[in-house]
């Protein structure tokens, strides 16, 4: 009998502790089959942030480092640049990357750094039990914005890709979705693509990922999936921001 | 024995870490010793190295984990005000063993002080500026040459222990011009570096650099592992200068360019029949305990100069275990203790 549907070897066999119904896991099958479908396995050194991936070293086969919060794109330059054939990406939070982080990443992208990031956006800090984060939508409830959002007093959600793609380092600035088949699909041929451009050292490349946060939204994973696509798109139009036409 | 030749202290430690074989630097400008950064931003290109002018030094550093993770021999350098910025992921290489140098030429503090030259960064550097148990070697070098012997010497404990190694100076050390003999060439340790991300290769499993451990068993055992590199590193890598210390009436504990002074002092005061002995702390950690517990009941008392409000006198308190009275004396904001008020204080004791 043929396989048909197993395991990427880039991915471990080991149970990821993840949140029923959380997509931070699908991610990470995607980029493992990214990983597998480029042959790179071997070559590849991901970064893992703080925040529910922390420990994201152990479910990848590659060489993996961890990075302290927010400096992951700062870690990620050092190792590319001394293992510049090597493939390398982190893997962020919306807290790690566009809040702590917000200056590493920043410059990482202005600096056209040849790394691909991965970055989750699950519109609330995960880990530490549903704060709100630079991404929280305005009027969502949180544990730390009890009363909602308000852009009087907490500012507007930060729009990332919109941000990194007025830089010319950043190549590649892509959204992608969890909330369905077709968008998981396009999502893997957005990372897929990312790598490429890395591995074309053309520069910086971002896909960032709408995730959900079922746990902390305090909402069950199906409608969680419906609150991606009716609430998050509005305020995070999925699409190419920059490098579509790129030749990888 | 190479050639000798004038340069400038700064120049010197980006020249020794090139010779010492380090192709990767991460920094951010700050005052009194850019002139690193500016030497590496000439050299990196010719030697096919690395130089980043990173966003901050907290970026600095972080590239400086990247690059050690990935088995370069990597530096970074700043002043007292970045330092403090890099302490984030001085604690975090510290956990993940990774070895870099990182350079201090101190400024007087706190806060953003002055530019002139301070030792007010000791307590920092030596009893653990960022969170945890953790420790660095911590060199103090008080000449030119020897800030060029040091600063290979770095490389090689960074290297064999996988520790941080900090080379601690002040303005006036970065600044000063002073002749150098450089080796013909380096002896270079040749670390087993097979823990570092490097790509599989598909070739062995994958290498892992972390520094969070979620199990407190596990987490006790990894700090235990690392207290005992630290007292093998305490065992073999202490150095010190012991100078005139034999019969001496009073004996004077001082680092980098201060113990330059005391050595100016020594001669004046021979003349008045005073003799005074010096104990010059090398490794600021491992603190050289030894040889103050040595000498402990040689003079009448001891005397920690400083260019700070006294920070290493505790380190001699301790070593000189209440044997014999240490006194203090101490400028700061940039202020230079000078021979003169040197010798009044050392009159003063032995009245
Ligand atoms: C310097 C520092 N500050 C704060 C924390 C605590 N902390 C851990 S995870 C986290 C938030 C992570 O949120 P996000 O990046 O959105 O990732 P998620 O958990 O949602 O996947 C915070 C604040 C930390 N570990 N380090
Ligand atoms: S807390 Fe949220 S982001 Fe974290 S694992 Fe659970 S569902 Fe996923």
């Amino acid at each position: 009998m043929a396989i048909v549907f197993q395991r990427p070897h880039a991915l471990r066999e080991t149970q990821m502790h993840y949140c029923p119904g959380c997509t931070h896991g699908i991610v990470h099958r995607l980029i493992a089959e990214v990983i597998d479908e480029l042959g790179v396995e071997g070559r590849t050194i991901g970064v893992s942030p703080v925040g529910c991936a922390y420990n994201n070293y152990l479910y990848f086969n590659c060489d993996m480092v961890q990075a302290a919060h927010g400096r992951a794109p700062a870690v990620a330059t050092g190792i590319k640049r001394v293992h510049p054939d090597n493939v390398v990406f982190t893997y962020q939070g919306d807290g790690d990357l566009a809040a702590i982080g917000t200056a590493e990443i920043i410059h990482a992208a202005n600096r056209g750094e040849k790394i691909t990031t991965i970055f989750i956006n699950n519109a609330i800090y995960g880990m530490t039990s549903g704060q709100m984060a630079p991404t929280t939508l305005v009027g969502q409830v949180t544990t730390t914005s009890p009363f909602g959002r308000k852009p009087e007093l907490h500012g507007y959600p930060l729009n990332v890709c919109e941000m990194l793609s007025t830089l010319k380092g950043a190549v590649y600035v892509e959204r992608v979705s969890m909330h369905d088949i077709k968008n998981i699909k396009n999502a893997k041929n957005a990372i897929k693509k990312a790598f490429k451009v890395q591995m074309a050292g053309l520069g910086f490349s971002i896909v960032e990922v709408l995730s959900s946060c079922p746990t902390n939204w305090g909402i069950d994973p199906v409608n969680a999936l419906k609150w991606i696509e009716e609430k998050m798109i509005p305020q995070y139009p999925l699409g190419n921001f920059k490098g579509k036409d790129l030749e990888v | 024995m190479g050639e000798k030749i004038l340069m400038k202290g700064n120049e010197v430690i980006a020249e020794a870490a090139l010779r010492a074989g380090c192709r990767h630097y991460f920094g951010y400008p700050i005052t009194p010793q850019t002139e690193i950064a500016h030497y590496f931003a000439k050299k990196m290109p010719q030697y096919g190295g690395t130089f980043i002018q990173a966003e901050s030094e907290v970026a600095a550093m972080n590239m400086v984990y990247g690059a050690a993770s990935a088995g370069a021999r990597v530096m970074t350098s700043s002043s007292s005000p970045g330092i403090s910025l890099k302490q984030e992921a001085i604690s975090y290489a510290a956990c993940a063993e990774l070895p870099a140098v990182i350079v201090n030429i101190m400024r007087a503090g706190p806060g953003l002080g002055g530019i002139l030259a301070a030792q007010s960064d000791y307590f920092q550097a030596t009893k653990g500026g960022g969170h945890g148990d953790y420790r660095m070697v911590v060199l103090a070098p008080s000449s030119v040459q020897e800030l060029y012997e040091l600063v290979v010497d770095a490389f090689n404990i960074a290297d064999k222990y996988r520790t941080l190694c900090m080379i601690v100076g002040d303005g006036m050390l970065g600044q000063m011009m002073e002749a150098v003999e450089f080796r013909d060439k380096e002896d270079i340790y040749q670390a087993d570096k097979s823990w570092a991300v490097t790509g599989t290769g598909m070739e062995r499993d994958h290498n892992i650099i972390t520094s969070i451990y979620i199990d407190p068993e596990v987490l006790e055992k990894h700090n235990l592992k690392l207290q005992e590199k630290y007292r093998k590193i305490a065992e073999n890598e202490t150095r010190v200068e012991v100078f005139n210390c034999e019969g001496a009436d009073i004996i004077v504990a001082a680092y980098g360019t201060v113990a330059r002074i005391i050595k100016n002092v020594i001669k004046t005061a021979e003349k008045e029949g005073i003799k005074v002995g010096l104990i010059r702390p090398i490794t600021l950690w491992p603190f050289p305990t030894a040889e103050f517990e040595k000498y402990a009941d040689v003079p009448q008392a001891f005397l920690s100069v400083e260019m700070s409000a006294g920070q290493m006198v505790e380190d001699v308190r301790l070593a000189v275990n209440g044997k014999r009275p240490v006194y203090f004396h101490g400028r700061m904001g940039g202020m230079i203790p000078t021979q003169k008020e040197i010798l009044e204080k050392i009159r003063e004791i032995l009245k």
